[in-house]
């Protein structure tokens, strides 16, 4: 075990972060396989500074309007909609 | 009865418009690039009704070449395994032998190729996905340098990684098929040069290198990534090796030690990216619905309950490398990994023409082998992972078999020495 092994209580409080629904036992399931793969990585404390030379370089171009996604299109996916909007959960 | 392969998700044919370069010949389009009116799921449930409403750069390319597309192929879930079994629609198998995986995670595209189900075939290509499939089924894989191919209407798993690209039966044909993909687009802010010399494709034709000509090349055997290889794949890609330096390339050991942390770095940066970039989904403007009577947070959870458990454990992973008190442990250090690995790369690369190392260190496993232990699997993306952390281009072309199952050559070149890889590559498969 490594000092940074996780726990149940650790995959299911990263589950809330993330927003994602576990099933029956994946929680137990994934604490098991994260033991391994964090052990793993592991070795990624022994590699050395680098200095990344930056690559990035700004493009830029006027803004021009385009054809876009009609609305019906836009909408053409969503599980339900109403008057013309996607539908959402509530928010509060 | 020979089992069924499952190559495709939708078997659906978009006819080519005209008698363009591609005209006559078949495609298969990997299940995470965007087809209009055709449903494209990512191999998830997640998405296992969503029809795109536009065509990705690359679908509008093939079509306008004249090509005919043959249907939507099976993949891992998001891109996310090494041997399409984590696809929501069933695995696909490997048509050399129906017992073992295909590879993954372009496992369809590359078992419809080798099959004849298809001429050609797109994958992409974040840790390995287009040459695993490719190495594993006996075929031709191509994975372009970062920026040479637009990825609009590509649905996004690690955008810092991934590249669309070909698979084929030969290196020429795999180039032709690159040629009529590769180029700028306005779509991809990667594939724009606005301020340089124009697009590296403008210029290039790249079916044009499948000469053969290996006459003075300089090929580096990477030792780091040919000691981990099982013995049997070991031995047929030094004979490939051989064959090259028969035909007038020079060989000569070189070593990367930078690659031997690829696949922690890989992993860090590929689910730091995908737990953002799947955050997407919440099923409001796609996806399956979480029910609307919860609060937004349950519902949201409840909606990304039906990703498949590979899925999830990368979401899981990025979301722990990214949060308060990891980040400097993971994914600051994946980051210096990944500049240590590039750095080694462009000095072997003053050296040598090409890296070469076998594709896949390990044979195809057998269906149902990795899939209970995601470690084994992610140790297997060894010598491909180094490739997309350094953005480089690369193929895998066949080195024959070992054991009566294909083993695949990799060869790796500089930042858009395309060129130079399927030169080289074509004198193997020649």
């Amino acid at each position: 075990m490594t000092d940074y092994a996780v726990d149940e209580d650790e995959v299911r409080h990263v589950a809330a972060l993330a927003r994602l629904g576990l099933a029956e036992g994946e929680a137990a399931e994934f604490a098991g396989q994260f033991a391994d793969i964090l052990e793993y990585f592991e070795a990624l404390d022994e590699v050395p500074e680098v200095d990344a030379e930056p690559e990035l370089t700004n493009v830029l171009r006027p803004d021009e309007v385009d054809e876009g996604l009609t609305q019906e299109e836009a909408l053409q996916n969503a599980p339900e909609t109403e008057d013309g909007r996607f539908k959402g959960p509530r928010v509060s | 009865m020979a089992p069924k392969l499952n190559v495709y998700v939708t078997e659906e044919t978009v006819p080519g418009a005209g008698d363009g370069p591609l005209a006559g010949r078949s495609v298969g389009v990997k299940d995470n690039i965007s087809t209009k009116g055709i449903r494209t799921t990512c191999g998830s449930r997640m998405l296992a009704d969503y029809v795109p409403p536009y065509d990705a750069t690359v679908v509008k390319r093939l079509t306008e070449a004249g090509a005919t597309i043959t249907g939507k192929t099976n993949m891992d879930e998001f891109g996310m395994g090494t041997t399409t079994e984590t696809s929501a629609f069933g695995p696909t198998r490997n048509p050399v032998d129906p017992t073992r995986v295909p590879g993954g995670s372009s496992g369809g595209s590359a078992a419809a190729v080798a099959a004849g189900e298809t001429d050609l075939a797109l994958g992409s290509d974040t840790g390995g996905s287009v040459r695993c499939p490719a190495a594993f089924c006996g075929v031709v894989g191509i994975k372009p340098t970062y920026g040479l191919v637009s990825r609009y209407g590509l649905v996004a798993y690690a955008n810092s990684l991934e590249q669309i690209g070909p698979l084929a039966p030969t290196v020429s044909e795999a180039a032709e098929l690159l040629d009529v993909i590769a180029g700028p687009d306005e779509r991809d802010a990667t594939t724009r040069y606005d301020d340089r010399e124009g697009h590296p494709a403008e210029t290039a034709t790249y079916a044009d290198a499948a000469d053969g000509d290996v006459d003075g090349l300089s090929i580096g055997v990477c030792t780091e990534l040919v000691e981990g290889a099982d013995d049997r794949v070991a031995e047929r890609f030094e004979a490939a090796v051989d064959e090259l330096v028969a035909q007038g390339a020079e060989a000569k050991e070189v070593s990367l030690p930078s690659v031997e942390t690829a696949v922690q770095a890989y992993y860090v940066i590929a689910t730091s990216e995908a737990s953002s970039n799947l955050a997407r989904f919440d099923g409001v403007r796609y996806g399956q619905s979480g029910g609307y009577d919860d609060n937004w947070n349950q519902a949201f959870a409840d909606s990304r309950a039906s990703f498949g458990p590979e899925v999830k454990r990368r979401i899981l992973l990025g979301t722990f490398a990214l949060s308060a008190g990891y980040q400097d442990r993971y994914y600051r250090k994946a980051q210096d990994a990944r500049a240590w690995i590039r750095r080694d790369f462009d000095e072997t690369f003053d050296e040598v023409d090409v890296v070469a190392s076998p594709t896949m260190p390990v044979l195809p496993f057998e269906l149902g082998e990795s899939l209970s232990d995601p470690l084994t699997m992610y140790l297997a993306d060894a010598n491909t992972t180094p490739v997309n952390l350094a953005n480089l281009p690369a193929v895998s072309v066949p080195a024959g078999r070992a054991d009566g199952l294909p083993v695949g050559l990799q060869l790796v070149g500089p930042r858009f020495g395309e060129k130079t890889i399927i030169r080289a590559a074509s004198a193997v498969d020649a």
